[in-house]
């Protein structure tokens, strides 16, 4: 039962860590806190029920259009939204994310309805045997998903030109531009990025929850909780702070009762910022402004 | 031949009108210094060349074309590196992804390494540190680093801001030394912006003495070592 319980708070857990991944990667190069990170996921979700449904798409065809869709938006978001505002300080930034969040949430009432959706994919709950625990199916390939793409994005960040570039954007903007690097493209590269990480969190949560404007509202929360978790700066810090999450809101959720497992996250948070205001790991970069 | 030459250049830095007509002619092949007290405008005339400051008037010619306008992003292509004051190596980042850094712009990838082998022969210690991280190196390694990281540019015209900042002088010494082997045997121009008058003048052919913006006074380092009270005087309190 305990055992049970911890690998399926990693199962959402993992999914968690993908949100809190892109909230660390957007902010640490770009100051922003994106609260329009869920609802990329959101519009993700709903665009693969119109593949899959309306054009007969397979899955893995509806996953690679939806990533670019995805990732479209997110540059799009920038190009129109945080681009004319980069020079503010952080409070305008947040704002306007916060308005993104709102147009989404619109947009997509206005369109697909405010009642939920059932996503055509559905969550395979056959129980697999694992490590002397019962996990079932589909939370066994969410967690194989989650992990394939943080191997992506760790051979991204350590072995290519654009993703060292990434970092040394993040280290010292100032510097990486007299090294030629053209800050604005790496800029409008993190929020592709944060659209590529949203849509495959769409596609592998829409089974678990519903898909409705308001679907990852909470996850979005829970992954900016993680995200602090890191300093919102380290990504290795992120990814253990969700899967800490993830665990413990389900254990909390199993033995303390269903509504508490969104407290849980937050108690953590109110712990974690007591004792550790710089995040679990490493140092918090203060960076000038 | 010219390589820069800068021609009545006025700009600002912030709220403060740093540069209030600079004109400044580098030889290729040269070693010129740029000296002068804090705030002179040193600095400033760097990031004017780089284009990480844009002129209000005059203009910057580098090599038959002007710069003004030009981005960072551009000048680097053309063959201007330039090593900002405080080194400013990225600390997160490692030896070899700092010297792959300053090659950015480049796409020639036998050339890069090529390059980096030479800034390993130039500073061996880089090569022991290849996989720590730029944060953890001493100063005097972080120099080293962020010239290596400048050499990565394959430039032709090298731009230093104050190389000999916060080293301890038999250091200092090091750092020149191997900055006059870049300048002989890749005929790499250097211009080098410092306060340490006495190392500069001696290692350059050529000198420039700002004050508050403007040229107080040049000529051949000779020439400038001969009036050493003149050129203290420009240069405050220095030694």
């Amino acid at each position: 039962m305990l055992g049970q319980q911890i690998m399926s708070g990693l199962a959402t857990g993992s999914l968690y860590a993908l949100t809190a991944v892109a909230v660390v990667v957007v902010f640490r190069n770009t100051r922003t806190i994106n609260l329009a990170q869920g609802d990329f996921s959101m519009m993700g979700a709903f665009i693969a029920i119109i593949l899959l449904k309306t054009y007969g798409l397979n899955y893995y065809a509806t996953i690679v259009l939806c990533v670019l869709a995805i990732m479209a938006l997110g540059v799009l978001t920038e190009r129109l939204v945080m681009r004319p505002i980069a020079d503010s300080d952080w409070l305008t930034l947040f704002t306007a994310t916060l308005g993104v969040y709102y147009i989404l949430h619109g947009v997509a009432g206005w369109i697909w309805g405010r009642d939920t959706k059932a996503f055509p994919v559905t969550f395979d709950p056959t129980p697999v045997h694992i490590f002397g625990t019962v996990v079932s199916h589909g939370h066994l390939i969410n967690m194989g998903w989650a992990a394939a793409i943080g191997v992506v994005l760790y051979v991204f960040f350590k072995y290519t030109k654009q993703g060292i570039a990434m970092r040394a954007v993040t280290d010292d903007p100032e510097t990486a531009k007299l090294m030629g690097i053209p800050v604005r493209f790496i800029v409008t590269l993190t929020w592709a990025m944060a659209g590529f990480l949203a849509a495959f969190i769409g596609i592998l949560i829409a089974p678990i929850i519903y898909v409705a404007p308001e679907m990852m509202d909470e996850v979005l929360i829970k992954g900016y909780v993680a995200a602090v978790f890191g300093g919102l700066y380290s990504i290795p810090g992120a990814i253990i702070g969700a899967l800490m999450i993830g665990v413990a809101e389900n254990l909390a959720g199993g033995y303390l009762g269903s509504h508490y497992k969104t407290a849980t996250a937050f108690a953590m948070i109110v712990v974690l910022l007591t004792f550790r205001p710089q995040g679990l790991f490493g140092i918090q970069k203060r960076r000038e402004i | 031949m010219t390589l820069l030459r800068l021609e009545n250049v006025v700009a600002s830095y912030g709220a403060v009108r740093a540069l209030q007509g600079i004109s400044i002619d580098v030889q290729s092949g040269a070693i010129v210094a740029l000296l002068g007290a804090n705030g002179a405008g040193k600095s400033t005339t760097l990031k004017t060349i780089s284009g990480m400051v844009r002129p209000a008037s005059g203009f910057v010619e580098y090599d038959g074309q002007r710069l003004e306008g030009k981005t960072p992003n551009q000048i680097v292509r053309l063959g201007i590196a330039q090593i900002p004051e405080g080194r400013k190596i990225f600390k997160d980042l490692t030896v070899s992804e700092n010297l792959r850094m300053g090659a950015y712009t480049r796409k020639d990838k036998a050339g890069i390494e090529q390059d980096q082998e030479l800034v390993f022969v130039l500073f061996p210690i880089l090569k022991e540190r290849a996989r720590q991280l730029g944060g953890s190196l001493s100063g005097g390694e972080q120099q080293m680093l962020a010239i290596g990281r400048g050499l990565m540019a394959r430039p032709r015209l090298l731009l230093l801001d104050e190389p000999s900042l916060g080293l301890a002088p038999l250091l200092v010494a090091d750092i020149f030394q191997a900055l006059r082997r870049i300048n002989k045997e890749r005929g790499t121009t250097l211009l080098i912006v410092e306060q340490n008058a006495h190392v500069a003048l001696k290692n350059a052919n050529f000198g420039y003495v700002l004050q508050v913006g403007r040229v107080a006074t040049e000529g051949t380092s000779e020439e400038l070592q001969r009036n050493r009270e003149v050129v203290e005087s420009y240069m405050g309190t220095q030694q």
